[in-house]
This record gives C-alpha cells, sequence and structure tokens, in this order.
C-alpha cells in the first residue's frame, strides 16, 4: 500500500544493499535494555562455558584477556528500526573460547547468559566458524556499561537483541530453548534480511 | 508477564480518525485499525510507510491510550527535527488517511491492572506514551491500585496529557502526580525546578502507601539511564525496574 504523501528518505545507492527492509541508518548508537544498567565489577567478573546445567571453564577477567584478541568490522541492526553501518569492535571470538576449552561445539543450540538475568539464544551455528564473539572493545575503547560493558557478545548478522550486553555464559543446549525477549513476543531467530521481528515472522 | 504466542501479527490498515496537538512538538494521532485489537497498556505497534516507488520506512510508536479505548488507539508522535517518519505524521497526514501498522507488540514493558500494584511510573517527555496508557486504563478499569508518576518535562507548556494528569491527580483516588520542570525559570507552585534524583524518587515512593512491587521508566536513554540509577538510589530494587528507551 503506498502512503499518501510519503517520500521517504532512502540510504544512498552505495550503501543501500547494506540496509535491511524496514530498517534506517543512524550515525547514533542508541542504547535499548529492558532494565536498569547493572554495575559489573572486574573483580569477580567470570565467564563460564556450560553444556546443560555444567560448567566446563571458565574464565576470569584477567585470563579472558590473554585469549586471543580479534577485531571485526560489522553493519549492526536493531529491531527497533535503526541500523549502523560500520561498527568497530574487538574480544575473543566463540572459536577461540571453543578452542581454549578443548572442546567442539557439543549442541546445536545455545543460550547465553547476562549478569542481569537476560537470556538470549542462538544456534550454535550462527556463534562459530568467525561468525560471533565476546567483544571487550567498541571503536577501540573498553566497552562502556551502557553498551554491555564490560562484555558483551556479537553476533552482528542477527538482530542485535541477540548481541547480549553484560553476557557472563554460553550455555549449550539440546534443544532450542527461547530467551528473555523470545520468550515476550521476539522472533526465535532474527535474521534482520528476512525481517524476522517478531514471533511467527517467516 | 511472557506473553507467547506463535501467531504472527501480521500488517493492517488503520485510518486516522483524529489529530489532537499536545504540545508544541507532540501531536496525538487516533487511529482505527481494520482489524481490530485489545492492546495491553504499555505496548506498542509498528507503522509502516511506503513511497511511490516501494521504499518502505519502519517505527515503532508506543500506543498511549488505555485498553479500554479499543479499536482505537492513540500514538503521541513528537516531532523530530531530523526524523524522516515524525515529520511526515505531523506535517501530512490528515483525518481519513490510512496508515499501514502491525500489533499490539511487546510483552515486556506492560501492566495491567489485575496484577496489582503499588506501580511506580518515571517519564521523561515523550516517554510519558506508555506510561499514560497504565495510567489511562486504572482509571478506565476502575483500578484502585495505588500507582505514582513522577513526569520530568522541559517547560509547563511541554508537559503532555497535563490536564488530563491532573486531572486523575485531582481525583485522590491513588494516583499522584509529581511533576517537575528542568528549564523553567519561573517556579511554579507545588512543582520541581530540577532533573529527576534519588530524593524526588524517593518523595515519589512514599506517595505510595508500600514501596513499589514495579517501576516503568520511559524517555530518553540519557533520562532513563539517570532516573533509573536515581530509583536505585532510592531503594528500588534493580530487578523490579522495567525501561523503556527511545532515540534510536
Amino acid at each position: 500500500m503506498v502512503t499518501r504523501g510519503f517520500f521517504g528518505r532512502q540510504p544512498p545507492p552505495d550503501i543501500s544493499n547494506r540496509v535491511p527492509p524496514g530498517q534506517a541508518l543512524t550515525d547514533d548508537f542508541p542504547v535499548l535494555s529492558a532494565g536498569p544498567t547493572p554495575k559489573v565489577p572486574l573483580d569477580t567478573w567470570k565467564f563460564t562455558l556450560k553444556v546443560g546445567p555444567r560448567p566446563v571453564k571458565s574464565w576470569t577477567w584477567e585470563e579472558f584477556n590473554a585469549l586471543p584478541q580479534t577485531r571485526m568490522t560489522r553493519d549492526i541492526h536493531c529491531v527497533t528500526t535503526w541500523s549502523k553501518l560500520d561498527t568497530p569492535w574487538q574480544g575473543v571470538m566463540i572459536d577461540d573460547l571453543l578452542g581454549d576449552a578443548n572442546i567442539e561445539p557439543p549442541t546445536g543450540f545455545t543460550l547465553a547468559h547476562s549478569f542481569d538475568g537476560y537470556t538470549t539464544n542462538v544456534p550454535t551455528a550462527d556463534l562459530v566458524g568467525g561468525k560471533s564473539m565476546v567483544a571487550t572493545h567498541f571503536e577501540g575503547k573498553p566497552l562502556t556499561p551502557d553498551h554491555g560493558g564490560p562484555a558483551r557478545l556479537l553476533v552482528p548478522h542477527l538482530y542485535f537483541w541477540k548481541s547480549a550486553k553484560w553476557v557472563n555464559a554460553l550455555q549449550f543446549t539440546e534443544r532450542d530453548e527461547l530467551g528473555f525477549w523470545e520468550l515476550r513476543g521476539y522472533h526465535a531467530y532474527g535474521d534482520p534480511w528476512r525481517e524476522q521481528r517478531y514471533t511467527g515472522d517467516p | 508477564m511472557v506473553i507467547s504466542s506463535s501467531t504472527r501479527i501480521e500488517w493492517q490498515t488503520a485510518t486516522v480518525k483524529e489529530i489532537v496537538p499536545r504540545t508544541p512538538r507532540v501531536t496525538s494521532f487516533v487511529l482505527t485499525p481494520s482489524r481490530p485489537f485489545t492492546p495491553k497498556a504499555g505496548q506498542h505497534v509498528d507503522v509502516r510507510l511506503t513511497a511511490p516507488d516501494g521504499y518502505q520506512a519502519q517505527r515503532g510508536y508506543s500506543i498511549s491510550s488505555a485498553p479500554e479505548s479499543a479499536p482505537d488507539i492513540e500514538l503521541a508522535i513528537e516531532r523530530l527535527e531530523e526524523g524522516e517518519v515524525s515529520p511526515f505524521f505531523h506535517q501530512v497526514v490528515q483525518p481519513g488517511d490510512e496508515i499501514e501498522l502491525r500489533g499490539p507488540l511487546g510483552g515486556h514493558f506492560v501492566w495491567a491492572a489485575e496484577e496489582g500494584g503499588p506501580i511506580l511510573l518515571i517519564a521523561g517527555g515523550s516517554g510519558v506514551a506508555p506510561l499514560m496508557a497504565m495510567a489511562r486504563h486504572r482509571a478506565a478499569s476502575g483500578s484502585t491500585v495505588p500507582m505514582a508518576m513522577l513526569f520530568s518535562c522541559r517547560t509547563w507548556d511541554e508537559v503532555i496529557f497535563r490536564d488530563e494528569l491532573l486531572a486523575m491527580h485531582r481525583k485522590r483516588d491513588g494516583f499522584e502526580l509529581i511533576l517537575t520542570l528542568t528549564r523553567d525559570v519561573e517556579k511554579r507552585n507545588g512543582l520541581h525546578g530540577r532533573r529527576i534524583d534519588s530524593a524526588m524518587v524517593t518523595e515519589a515512593t512514599e506517595r505510595l502507601p508500600t514501596p513499589p512491587v514495579l517501576t516503568f521508566v520511559c524517555g530518553s536513554n540519557a533520562f532513563v539511564s539517570a532516573a533509573s540509577e536515581s530509583s536505585v538510589a532510592a531503594g528500588v530494587p534493580a530487578g523490579s525496574i522495567r525501561t523503556e528507551r527511545y532515540g534510536g
């Protein structure tokens, strides 16, 4: 349906193929979260890999930062319709976490957990193979608390609620167990190119 | 509350029934969806505009009307000068126009009277929209749940829904309004004249008979960060605070 009197502000042609349907470019970095920004002290910070209920490996902040560091510049897309191009991140690839824990991806599904109780589900295949990291730096600086610091998950090819802030564990699960927003009306997978915003979107 | 439904919420058309200027920068658009629904207070709709060449823009807008107003829904839209969609609403949209939308959406920033309270609402500017739906829902459903709204605006003329909120407050039926103006130089009787801080949150919670079981905070990113920190400093448990931020 054409909307009477609407002509819109299309992205420039050279980048329009990088903007998924229904998204608009922003130069800002808006903040969205379900609750207050938690204070996460580095001296007690811990990141854990779990298989089901069983912890298989944990890292302190110091140990985590001694892992191989990777830089990744990606376009990111928020379900609230902003997209931001060429965002530069640094952190530890999920591949390198699994390598340090000396395990292969144990199951097909993963639930990411955060310090504030937030969870989000991502298929394990979307975390490995160079697709995803636990990011500790944005634009060369330590990640600020409102953007998920000290560490957030980064799964840039899915809507950004999947990139859980204040992440503290990845739990490999046998079934696809829905996370916080996925239980509250948002899509289980969240591919921006297929506009999988809400539950039931194809 | 967890809403889990596997049914896709489809796009539909809605007719613009009424346009009501609220403040110099905020105008309400009352829409009647062609397939009516009853939202929960706090939910939003996504609006989709389509240009003649097929280009589409989408934005989410909170519903500010009570569920009891269904099938009509009200969107209070602030005009953002650099925006793509809000200037279209303010400059182009007329009563009788058809707008595409889908909803109701969102299952976290919601409240229903039967869930009880007390409830604390903290709004910054046009962030009042989903909180207004909660206040109106309380009034329209005849609920006696204690509710306090702490509302920060720049000036008296920018207090969105001002007369309606003041009328709710004057009923003295358990709804308390605490207004603060951050830019008006002239002091107004009974109003604060500073940004929200923990003392102001404490004052709001003390207007409730017992501490709030849920606190909803909505506004700009900077506002929500400051207001949630003030709430935590005032002793509101972080886990009972739900936030929604605009500016995206």
